[in-house]
């Protein structure tokens, strides 16, 4: 739900970083922090346990500059991903405009991605938001890790995509990224959407603005 | 459910009419600043002495910090609690609810009291709420638009710039 201020010219838009804990949602954050021009983004405020857990949100603002007349800023936040956090979770999610689903791809992290998941979905439905229709990203991190499943795996429980009704959208659309791969395409008589994906090592910033760019085009692009 | 870009659209005469009210307000009650900011954590309007904090971070925080009591309130069996306060030894800040979308935020000092201020913030919050379907777009005089594919190929552009890793 963006902001579009006539008044003082300016656009403001929500990205949310979900996904389960210890994922890397707060490790994208710092990377953005440390990479972007000082003068194009504000102070990261980290609201976190003593171990450093995020208990509620981290959050920043960056700049995007000046776009027809209209200061246009992205304000990035995650979630926190333990399990017994869910009011804070859902609480950020209020008036979002793009979410990134950042998943683990270590095999034993799993069932914690497939629950971060459905309770995505959970939360979004309880505010009365539809995240087939909101720009949705999801990023494999942890890709370096030894421990990482296959992309395959965890695209068949992450990302197996949802019913297109829509008439209009109902042709194929190949992924811009991942040659040979589609992101809406029919499969025994259905249309079906994926999400747009990224591998990561957040760690190490691979992957992080890849992920970013595309969902923060995908926000501009719905603003119409 | 809601489809994307549904959005709130402050114009020149929303903006006009708020600041009206948050100015009177701010001379009724002699508080410091006044600020409309929505429960996403965005400001729409800050009135009175500009304050000297990053107003980007301070609404965010607010933001949470309501939403995060609201909740407080459901689990003691409140449906709501009509406001929120926060006092400093100088300094202290009021934040009141409008139509459950928005959240008045007021700083004030010394120079006055709670009781005023939560009294003349009362009114104030019910002209607020007046103006949410218009902010929210539900009017026919908003401007053409300014997101047009122009605007978006340009803001991609830019993202390509600041994002570009």
């Amino acid at each position: 739900m963006s902001m579009i201020n006539y008044a003082s010219r300016e656009i403001s838009c929500k990205l949310v970083y979900y996904g389960p804990g210890l994922g890397g949602k707060t490790t994208n954050l710092e990377f953005v922090y440390e990479k972007v021009a000082p003068a194009s983004r504000g102070k990261m405020i980290s609201l976190a346990t003593e171990t450093e857990r995020t208990l509620f949100f981290d959050f920043l603002p960056v700049d995007l500059g000046t776009v027809r007349g209209f200061k246009v800023k992205f304000h990035l936040y995650t979630v926190p991903g333990q399990v017994y956090y869910n009011a804070s979770r859902k609480l950020i999610l209020k008036g979002v405009d793009g979410v990134v689903f950042v998943a683990d791809s270590q095999a034993d992290r799993m069932e914690a991605n497939i629950e971060a998941m459905q309770n995505l979905y959970d939360n979004m439905q309880q505010h009365g938001y539809d995240l087939t229709r909101l720009p949705f990203v999801i990023q494999y991190n942890k890709r370096d890790l030894p421990s990482a499943l296959p992309i395959a795996d965890l695209q068949q429980n992450l990302n197996p995509g949802w019913v297109v009704d829509d008439l209009a959208r109902q042709k194929p659309l190949a992924d811009p990224v991942h040659a040979g791969e589609w992101l809406v395409s029919e499969q025994d008589g259905q249309w079906i959407e994926r999400a747009q994906w990224f591998e990561a090592t957040a760690i190490t910033g691979e992957g992080v603005f890849d992920t970013l760019r595309t969902v923060s085009k995908r926000v501009v692009q719905a603003l119409g | 459910m809601m489809a994307p870009g549904t959005s709130w659209y402050v114009g020149a005469g929303e903006a006009r009419e708020i600041r009206a009210l948050l100015t009177d307000f701010l001379a009724d009650t002699a508080a410091n600043t006044a600020m409309l900011l929505d429960r996403g954590g965005r400001l729409v309007v800050c009135e009175g002495e500009q304050p000297a904090f990053d107003l980007t971070t301070f609404a965010s925080l607010a933001a949470a910090d309501y939403g995060a009591n609201d909740q407080l309130a459901r689990l003691l069996g409140e449906p709501e609690f009509s406001g929120l306060v926060h006092q400093g030894e100088r300094d202290a800040m009021h934040l009141a609810d409008v139509g459950r979308q928005l959240v008045l935020v007021t700083l004030f000092d010394v120079r006055t009291t709670l009781g005023l201020v939560r009294w003349r913030a009362r009114p104030v919050v019910q002209a607020l709420a007046a103006l949410l379907p218009r902010l929210q777009g539900q009017n026919a005089g908003m401007p053409a638009a300014v997101v047009s594919a122009d605007f978006a190929s340009q803001a991609e552009a830019e993202i390509d710039k600041l994002f570009g890793g």
